[in-house]
């Protein structure tokens, strides 16, 4: 056929391959993605998810940075096993305004995806710093290290504005009390009724037990507020997923 | 060699004549042999790159066998065969293909204008997994109802709703309460055991329903069991001179090795400061969470600086209620459960 004799020119020519690889797979990701950015159900509509406080964002750079994702997911399937175990299925809302998301597909360790308000702040120390003292049969390594390492409110206000950047939406009321809700919420003596306008239903604890803010404040409230969003009470399933 | 060197003295290594050296003596008679071929002077074909037709070979023993004709491709005399894909590759292949055309039309996949199709067989993941949790609840329904609405302690005397319980109970047990509790509920540091006698809150069915339904000290429930011991130490109460006292004289509570002098001196420091909820001889209150000092049982452990510790900056054991994620037969059965485990009263 006279077209796959005009397929010789490309295959004789590494730099023309190249291009044409690069159209053809353009075009295979374009029909891929594309529809996701505009068919309405995509994100469900539920009740409850807001921004993260800028203590569980920096909670949330602790976990990625220390690979959590690399054993545990945040996805729970829709299958009875999983949803008897681990609570409710994740929706697409509930990972929204997380860049980038969390879901991972592998299990090494349990999902996280609900584990907020499952375990104490206790629990979670005890676990972080060594996981064997509760879970015998655990193979998860110790991340006691984390309460020795003070989180300063430096770079607070440029996290959140960044986030703000890639559409999640991040107020300039927000963006301006960063440093004051990131300081409130680990400390139980502070005035909170600022923190809980702007992120209702936020956690405000002492999470590490001990006087200052350390990495481990940061993770246990990211931990904590896992999956506790949404309001399954308003929530109807779309019917067709 | 060249001719020059022919005076000089054989090196053994080169010598054709000996054995070692027969492969390399072998090669140079290949390489001679097509000194052409090496050299670039490779036959011109009349048209390179185009297909060869296949040949008839002679025949053989199984008749007359034909050769698969070359792409035409050929690198320094070395010619590609133009052998066809494998017909099962092939016809699998053709088959994914088919495949796919009828699963876009069968299941959710096209996207069109604001959602995408819902395909032929109307599949509906979401549907599913309710209508299978649906179909478990359903032949749970009755003996939950029953459980859910009998008196909490005419469960023991029914012997189909024990063991009901004691199986959903176990069940519930290892997804929820495993990972502090134990596997075995045999607890941790920190998190009691559910097999002995020792109970903090008491160990009746009732006082187990209650703290499974509020939890301890959790900041989210209302009605949660809530006490908190003084931090004597981290708040000043008490000097550290008067701790060790204190601590010396619970290790005498429990007939632990002790200094009995300090201990002596903490009697008065016990009385005024903790007699109110671990009681004058130290066997604790339960309806304030306070535990007995003076058994063999101890939550964080039984040594000099764990005491220490635990007398300057307070335990705060928390356990999270479960109403809000258990529904009250689940609450009803992992009670029994844990009550039937050994220490039930």
């Amino acid at each position: 056929m006279q077209i796959l004799e005009k397929h010789k020119i490309l295959e004789k020519n590494a730099t023309l391959l190249l291009i044409f690889s690069f159209i053809v797979v353009t075009i295979g990701g374009l029909v891929q993605i594309t529809p996701l950015f505009y068919l309405e159900n995509t994100i469900e509509k539920v009740e409850g998810v807001r921004p993260y406080t800028p203590l569980e964002l920096a909670g949330r750079d602790v976990y990625v940075r220390e690979g959590c994702y690399v054993c545990h997911s945040q996805m729970i399937r829709p299958m009875r096993d999983e949803v008897e175990r681990y609570g409710h299925y994740s929706l697409a809302a509930e990972s929204m305004y997380d860049h980038p998301f969390q879901w991972g597909s592998k299990r090494t360790g349990p999902d996280l995806a609900r584990v907020g308000g499952r375990y104490s702040d206790e629990w979670h120390l005890d676990h972080l710093r060594d996981p064997q003292s509760v879970v015998p049969e655990s193979i998860m390594p110790k991340y006691g290290h984390l309460m020795d390492r003070p989180l300063g409110p430096d770079y607070v206000q440029d996290r959140v504005e960044t986030d703000a950047l890639v559409g999640v939406p991040y107020s300039e009321e927000m963006i301006a009390a960063a440093v004051e809700d990131f300081r409130a919420q680990a400390n139980p003596d502070a005035d909170a009724s600022g923190l809980q306008e702007r992120y209702p239903g936020a956690q405000q604890r002492n999470f590490d037990r001990q006087p200052q803010l350390t990495e481990m404040d940061a993770l246990i409230a990211y931990l904590q507020v896992l999956g506790t969003m949404v309001d399954f009470s308003t929530f109807q399933p779309d019917p067709s997923r | 060699m060249a001719d020059n060197d022919k005076d000089k003295p054989v090196d053994p290594h080169v010598d054709p004549a000996n054995p070692d050296n027969r492969v390399s003596v072998r090669r140079h008679a290949a390489d001679s042999e097509h000194a052409a071929k090496v050299l670039g002077a490779i036959p011109e074909r009349p048209h390179p790159d185009q297909p060869v037709a296949p040949r008839m070979r002679k025949p053989t023993r199984k008749g007359l066998v034909q050769e698969v004709g070359s792409t035409g491709h050929e690198w320094d005399g070395i010619t590609e065969y133009d052998n066809p894909m494998p017909r099962w590759w092939l016809w699998t292949f053709y088959a994914t293909i088919i495949w796919a055309v009828g699963y876009v039309i069968a299941y959710p996949a096209i996207p069109l204008v604001d959602r995408a199709t819902d395909g032929l067989l109307g599949t509906d993941y979401r549907q599913e997994v309710a209508a299978e949790i649906d179909r478990f609840d359903q032949a749970n329904a009755a003996i939950q109802a029953r459980l859910a609405e009998v008196d909490l302690a005419e469960i023991p005397n029914d012997p189909e709703l024990v063991n009901y319980a004691t199986n959903a109970g176990g069940a519930i047990f290892r997804t929820w309460c495993a990972q502090c509790h134990g596997s075995g509920a045999a607890g941790a540091r920190g998190y009691p055991n559910l097999l002995d006698n020792d109970w903090l809150w008491g160990g009746t069915l009732e006082d187990i329903h209650l703290t499974l339904q509020h939890g301890i000290r959790d900041p989210q429930d209302g009605d949660t069991r809530y006490s908190e011991m003084p931090h004597f130490g981290s708040d000043g109460i008490l000097d550290r001179t008067q701790i060790d006292q204190v601590v010396n004289h619970v290790l005498a509570l429990s007939d632990q090795p002790h200094d009995a002098d300090k201990a002596a001196a903490g009697a008065q420091v016990y009385a005024d400061n903790c007699s109110a909820c671990h009681m004058e001889d130290g066997t604790g209150d339960r309806s304030q969470g306070a535990p007995n000092l003076a058994d063999a049982v101890w939550l964080y452990g039984d040594d000099h600086a764990t005491l220490t510790r635990i007398v300057s900056e307070g335990p705060f054991g928390v356990m999270p209620s479960w109403s809000s994620r258990l529904s009250e037969a689940e609450i009803r059965a992992v009670a029994t459960y844990v009550h039937g485990l050994g220490g039930g009263e």
